[in-house]
């Protein structure tokens, strides 16, 4: 940069600026602004013109105003005149107003961009920088229209200064990231990549920047970069300190360029070459190494630099995760910062080893420091790291320290800070549960959950624990006995008291024997909470009330009595009341036997994903969600199939399916006819899944949420009406009947016509991919089935048939598919074909599955169409003539001619008659522009040859199909399936 | 009522800061600041509400007094009670300026605690005020303690706001109508807007414990004397150019000592005057005004760098009286790179900090003429936004009330001391101010 000549000081800028800060008010602020700019404009107007530095000195003051707030409309010219001077200084206030004030006025912007063009094409480096960072500064679309072109010009060129590279490289950078669709690498890409190897430090890393912008986009055209960057980085990693002279930062070698070099190598996968792998492991154990070495300086910034590097080379490490070896190590070393004194360190050293410990290799040696993780939580004093290492403990957990992690992550919970509790909580159910041993563990851990932070306790926790108990017989005594006993404690949690009455209800004569907890002490000790409690829990104990009638027959009076009181049969709330007045009914009228049926315990729940694991994945925010969430979140933004109608159907069936039936018709539980059913009984498949979707609208869980709070619907479904049912939880609307097909399903059909592999059908829970190949008249299709939400689909079951005379012309079989499907899982189907005889339907393929207790039906046309066995037969030109004559019979002969439904590509028409199955065979019509194919049809009874022409008429967007067979048959549906593709 | 009040200068920083009741705290002093004085854009509007509490300001010069409230409080209220302390400090010790304020603090709160009593607005009369709160230090030892039982009795009393046993040998009062006109006109000439605000100024120099009543040509007053079938009008249009006889009010208020009961009943206005100089009534009329001046604009566009102006003032009362202090001020597009004027009366001068040509005659006969023109060259700019031509505003002082109002008698009863009505010397004088007069261009 030239210096500062003594005649650029510009004192009248320097007085302007004083002036204004001595202003005493806003006002005379403002009155001074406007005789300045009075002042300019006399100026810019007067007819003598003005040298460059006074022209630079106004533009200077000019830019002052504008950055003081006010409006600034002219002196853009002056501007750009500067732009042309030769002198330094002005040429740079004139880039600073461009880059601070430009101005889309088009007439402006083509003589700034000609001056930027001017200095790009000057031999002066400083120019060339000045201009390159106003470029950047701008970059703006019409300035990467101008010059994305030029940049990479000047990056590559050998005459380039280094300076100017490295000012290119980042203006390229940024002009990518504005508008990517204009910087088109394509000839320079391997250049670019080259300028890895540049001499010159600071211009590679301008470049890696650059290129790992570039790489994340396009990762194959930049691949070479991988052996180039590892080079680099050796060289770097093993110099010694003093080598790199300017880029040696407190003794350690250029840092920035190292942990941006290794950044990009996290972009790609291990290196394949032997060698290459090699030289990079090295260099990850040189790295890890020098971290051992004691420091050689004690300043911050020299460790800051050797962290930086370090903890840049473990997530390589952990992102390769196939060097057991060194992942051992990274472990080890982040081991030492966790006690570190520095609160960045212990909260990176955390952060690694959270994804540390869920690599394989790594998983043991991460264990090892688990006494230090629980003292960081339990001794640490930012809140943010005590989160880190509740997420480590979280992730280190298995089947072995289960128990210790539990404890001590139930110990921290009662000091723990409010803001990550209930995702303490979340995570203490789930590991309670996924490595639970003995369930009367897990039964004491949740109660004691439940009673150090009952406030965060979500509903899904409380859901889970009765799910389990009920679920499984051998906990249900002890955990009537535990639950007994956490409830007399003088005061407890409503989520306490909610598990107890259910439990109790359910359970309690379990634990009767005992003179200690006889039924009637059972019964006084829920009843003691019974004021406390809100509503939907009142409605809980109500129910656990006429449950103990069942159970002990000797309450009977007493439960009755409270039922009769004021205080519940004439309740404000309509809910309860409604209860009191059904349930004392209920116990005075039925009969012992009635009672017994209706109030049997309640049936074993059906193995589902647990719902706490997804409530914590929609906690962790954006970034941690998986796509199966996200899909999840997409449909409960609802988007389904039903559009418009969707919504009033959905309340409709919201609150018919909420807790309170409706008052006098469901008195007597006569809910045999859903309201459902009522409502909409054509709507087939539409409804199944706008019922699962009113569950997930409600509260987002109301499908688990079925057991406690709908206990009494149960119930007085079950009623002295239709005792004889068994308790299903969700009224079961769809038949059992296979749905009719799908109105797309043709379409789908027709989009398989031309290629065999593809995803055939698609929906907000399912997704089915096909494969299939075709050999003489047999053929196989694979079928994929994808479980789109985080949900379990049970009873999943698929049936193949052949509708009509498709039976005697198709031989189709299929194998069974598992009957359950995972959240997010796929499972394989596959379907043996046999083609007999010429045919010209498609087989259905019926699939039903229940997915959060809904069943779902849907009917697809599986896509086996007769072209499917073709056999290309090539000939030559005479033989097809001849041939084309001999098939000349009228009914021989199918002819269509249509509209062009895709734009006429004559290597896509190629592409797809080749797909269809035939030849297809060049130079033989008299006309280029007509394609004519041939092939035989393979059928077990015999074999079909066909000719087909295509003649396509540009102009018109037209085409005519000629398709002749031996069988007429086989010409008129190869007639249709074809005009669909064209 | 009233929780707090607080000073503070053009920065923000707190001169005077008294909290009257608990529920103001002192963020609340930084609240305002925060959010008023150092906002971003401009608050212009007097009350501002922050946290649910509320805050009116006014502002003197680089001065800004805020009272702060949480209740819900008469505006009108609080910001008559912020005038009133504004008149105060100002009969107090002048300008009220950041340098005052530092110098009088003490008196400053001094005076708060006395015209403020848990945020209820107490006796505010300056006149009252100085009897007991003085700036020259410790009085207690000169007065004698029937002086001090005198000045207790006295405010605590009916009539606080006078003393008895004051004599003048001279009795005299002066009464000062003053009024400022306000105007938006368009280009063509046609009133858009125009309404007179007035107040009756009067510095009495009274014996004893007079009883005044005044009378002015109000139209309810003359209409009832009408019907009564007595015209004793004093004289007909002697000043202005109207030659109607009564003048339409649309509201007035008093000083606290005219009996309202009275005016409620018979209309007429009585009271038992202060000493020395207050504000009797002030007024507003909407109907009939005289409008001093018309100024008549024309802006021609000579291509897109040249701007022709020539602006008319027209005088319109009689020509025997002069108007003062005229200044008409011509706004200039914010692209002006130079302007050339012509006048034939006064001083013309572009002013660039105000963007703004401004136009000075010191005096002007009625009846008159005078006119200025003036060529602005303009700056090219890219910008698309057109000129927004703001309107020409004027200001003047002319010796008369615009309104018409005219005042009839003041007559004055002593019945204990020995003056009549005729011993009075009174005098009356008619100013009219501009107060936004506007003329679109």
């Amino acid at each position: 940069m030239p210096a500062v000549s003594k005649g650029d000081g510009m004192r009248g800028l320097a007085v302007f600026i004083s002036d204004i800060r001595n202003c005493k008010s806003k006002e005379a602020e403002i009155k001074r602004i406007n005789k300045e700019l009075a002042n300019i404009r006399s100026k810019f107007k007067g007819d003598k013109a003005l040298d460059g530095y006074s022209k630079k000195k106004y533009v200077c003051k000019l830019l002052f105003i504008f950055l003081l707030g006010h409006d600034i409309d002219f002196g853009h010219m002056e501007a750009v005149n500067l732009l042309s001077s030769n002198k330094y200084t002005e040429k740079q206030i004139g880039y600073l107003f461009i880059s601070v004030l430009v101005n889309s006025n088009s007439e402006l912007i083509r003589l700034i961009n000609n001056a930027i063009k001017n200095d790009l094409s000057s031999r002066n480096p400083t120019f060339m920088c000045l201009a390159l960072h106003c470029i950047a500064n701008v970059g703006s679309r019409e300035m990467a229209e101008a010059f994305a072109g030029e940049i990479p010009r000047i990056l590559v060129a050998g005459d380039t200064m280094d300076s100017v590279k490295q000012s290119a490289a980042l203006c390229l950078l940024r002009l990518y990231k504005t508008s990517p669709d204009l910087v088109l690498m394509g000839e320079w890409t391997s250049r670019v990549v080259h300028l890895l190897n540049d001499q010159h430090m600071g211009v590679v890393t301008a470049a890696i920047s650059l290129i790992t912008c570039l790489s994340q986009k396009n990762p194959d055209e930049f691949k070479t970069c991988v052996s180039l960057a590892v080079s680099r980085l050796s060289r770097i990693v093993s110099s010694a300190s003093t080598d790199l002279q300017d880029y040696t930062y407190y003794f350690v070698p250029a840092p920035w360029l190292s942990c941006k070099l290794l950044r990009l190598l996290q972009c790609y996968p291990p290196p394949e070459d032997g060698a290459v792998k090699g030289r990079l492991v090295e260099c990850l154990e040189t790295i890890l190494n020098k971290a051992q070495e004691p420091p050689k300086s004690k300043k911050v910034q020299h460790s800051n630099a050797k962290n930086a590097i370090l903890f840049e080379a473990i997530s390589l490490i952990i992102h390769y995760d196939s060097e057991p070896n060194l992942l051992v190590r990274a472990c080890n070393q982040l081991g030492q910062f966790l006690q570190h004194r520095e609160t960045n360190l212990r909260y990176l050293a955390l952060e690694s080893m959270c994804t540390l410990a869920s690599s394989e290799f790594s998983h043991e040696a991460v264990k090892t420091h688990i006494e230090t993780v629980i003292n960081a939580l339990k001794t640490e004093r930012d809140v943010s790291v005590r989160q880190r290492a509740a997420d480590l403990l979280y992730a280190m957990c298995d089947r072995s320290n289960a128990k210790q992690i539990v404890a001590e992550m139930l110990s921290y919970l009662e000091t723990a800070d409010y803001s990550i509790r209930e995702e303490m909580v979340l995570k203490v159910a789930i590991l309670a549960e996924k490595y639970a041993v003995d369930y009367s563990w897990y039964v004491d851990t949740i109660l004691n959950l439940i009673r150090i932070a009952g406030d965060y306790v979500s509903e899904e926790v409380w859901y889970r624990v009765i799910q389990i108990v009920i679920n499984r017989d051998d906990v249900q005594g002890y955990a009537a006995k535990t639950v007994f006993e956490a409830l007399q404690a003088p005061a407890c949690h409503e989520n306490m008291v909610k598990v107890g009455g259910y439990i109790l209800g359910e359970f309690g004569n379990l634990i009767a024997g005992d003179p200690r907890s006889s039924p009637l002490v059972q019964f006084n000790l829920l009843h003691s909470k019974f004021h406390l409690c809100s509503v939907p829990t009142r409605a809980l104990l109500l129910s656990a009330y006429i449950k103990f009638i069942n159970l002990f027959p000797e309450t009977k009076s007493t439960i009755q009595e409270v039922l009769r009181s004021d205080s519940q049969i004439r309740n404000s709330d309509v809910e309860l009341q409604q209860r009191a007045v059904e349930y004392l009914k209920l116990s005075s009228i039925a009969s012992t036997d009635v009672l017994a049926t209706v109030l049997e315990e309640m049936p074993p729940f059906p193995e589902r994903e647990s719902s706490i694991l997804a409530k914590l994945k929609k906690k962790k925010g954006p970034g941690a969600v998986s796509v199966n969430e996200l899909e999840e979140g997409k449909r409960e933004g609802g988007e389904l199939n039903g559009g418009g109608e969707r919504g009033a159907d959905t309340s409709a069936i919201a609150t018919s399916n909420a807790s309170t039936p409706s008052p006098s018709a469901d008195l007597l539980g006569l809910r045999a006819g859903p309201p459902v059913t009522a409502a909409a009984p054509s709507a087939g498949s539409l409804l199944v899944d706008v019922f699962s979707e009113a569950g997930v609208n409600d509260d987002g869980f109301l499908r688990d949420l079925e057991p406690p709070t709908e206990s009494s619907d149960s119930l007085l479904a079950e009623g002295p009406g239709d005792s004889d049912s068994a308790p299903t939880p969700p009224p079961s609307v769809v038949s059992e009947e296979p749905a009719p097909p799908l109105p797309e399903s043709n379409e789908l059909l027709n989009k398989f016509v031309c290629k065999n592999n593809g995803v055939l059908f698609e929906n907000q829970l399912l997704q089915i991919g096909i494969k299939s190949e075709y050999r003489q008249n047999l053929g196989r299709m694979y079928l994929f089935y994808g479980n789109k939400t985080s949900v379990q689909f049970v009873t999943f079951t698929t049936t193949v048939t052949c509708p009509g005379e498709l039976q005697s012309q198709l031989n189709v079989q299929s194998k069974t598919v598992e009957p359950l499907i995972e959240g997010g899982a796929q499972v394989q189907q596959v379907i043996n074909i046999e083609c007999l005889s010429d045919f010209s339907d498609a087989p259905l393929l019926n699939i039903k599955f229940r997915y959060g207790g809904a069943l779902q039906n849907l009917t697809l046309k599986l896509p086996v169409t007769i072209n499917k066995f073709f056999q290309p037969t090539e000939m030559l030109s005479n033989d097809f003539f001849q041939r084309w004559k001999q098939l000349s019979q009228p009914q021989q002969e199918a002819q269509k001619i249509f509209k062009a439904n895709h734009a006429m590509d004559t290597e896509v028409l190629k592409a797809k008659l080749l797909g269809m199955g035939m030849a297809l065979l060049e130079n033989v019509d008299p006309n280029p522009e007509n394609f004519v194919c041939a092939g035989v049809i393979q059928t077990k009874a015999q074999q079909v040859g066909s000719l087909l022409r295509l003649e396509p008429n540009a102009q018109a967007q037209m085409y005519r199909l000629t398709v002749r067979s031996s069988k007429d048959t086989v010409s008129k549906r190869l007639c249709e399936l074809l005009a669909e593709q064209f | 009522m009233i929780g707090g009040l607080f000073i503070y200068n053009h920065k923000g920083e707190v001169l005077i800061s008294r909290v009257y009741r608990d529920d103001i705290g002192r963020n609340a002093v930084d609240a305002f600041r925060v959010n008023v004085i150092h906002a971003r854009q401009q608050v212009r509007s007097p009350v501002t509400n922050i946290a649910r509490t509320s805050f009116f300001h006014v502002k003197r010069s680089n001065i800004w007094l805020a009272a702060v409230t949480k209740q819900n409080v008469n505006a009108a209220m609080v910001f008559e009670f912020l005038y009133k302390m504004c008149d105060v400090m100002t009969a107090y010790f002048g300008k009220i300026s950041e340098e005052n304020i530092k110098n009088n603090f003490v008196l400053i709160y001094e005076l708060l605690d006395e015209i403020l009593d848990f945020g209820y607005p107490q006796n505010s009369e300056t006149g009252a005020l100085k009897t007991f709160i003085t700036q020259q230090g410790i009085k207690g030892q000169h007065q004698t303690k029937e002086e001090q039982s005198q000045i207790t009795s006295q405010v605590t009393g009916q009539i606080g706001w006078r003393r008895e046993g004051i004599k003048y040998r001279r009795n005299e009062l002066f009464l000062d109508v003053l009024e400022s006109v306000n105007l938006l006109m368009s280009p063509q000439g046609q009133v858009l807007s125009a309404h007179v605000s007035g107040r009756v100024v009067m510095k009495s120099y009274l014996s004893g414990m007079p009883e005044c009543k005044f009378g002015m040509n109000d139209k309810i007053v003359i209409d009832k004397q009408g019907k009564g079938g007595t015209t004793d009008d004093p004289g007909k249009s002697e000043s202005g150019g109207s030659g109607k006889q009564s003048i339409a009010i649309d509201d007035c208020t008093f000083h606290q000592c005219v009996r309202l009961s009275k005016f409620d009943s018979e209309r007429s206005i009585s009271f038992i005057p202060p000493d020395g100089e207050y504000e009797l009534m002030r007024y507003r009329t909407t109907k009939d005004i005289i409008l001093p001046f018309r100024v008549i604009p024309l802006v021609r566009e000579v291509g897109r760098t040249k701007l022709e102006v020539k602006v008319v003032i027209k005088s319109n009362f009689k020509p025997s009286l002069l108007a003062q202090k005229i200044e008409v001020r011509i706004p200039t597009p914010l692209n002006t790179s130079g302007v050339q004027v012509i006048c034939m009366k006064g001083k013309a001068k572009y002013k660039a900090s105000e963007n703004a040509i401004v136009w000075k005659i010191k005096r002007m006969a009625g009846m008159k003429e005078s006119q200025i023109s003036a060529e602005i060259e303009l700056l090219p700019t890219n910008d698309k936004k057109k000129w927004a031509r703001p309107p020409i505003s004027m200001n003047f002082e002319v010796p008369f009330a615009p309104s018409g109002l005219k005042v009839r008698y003041l007559k004055v009863f002593e019945s204990k001391l020995n003056y009549s009505d005729h011993d009075v010397i009174k005098w009356v004088r008619y100013i009219g101010r501009s107060g936004i007069y506007e003329t679109r261009c």
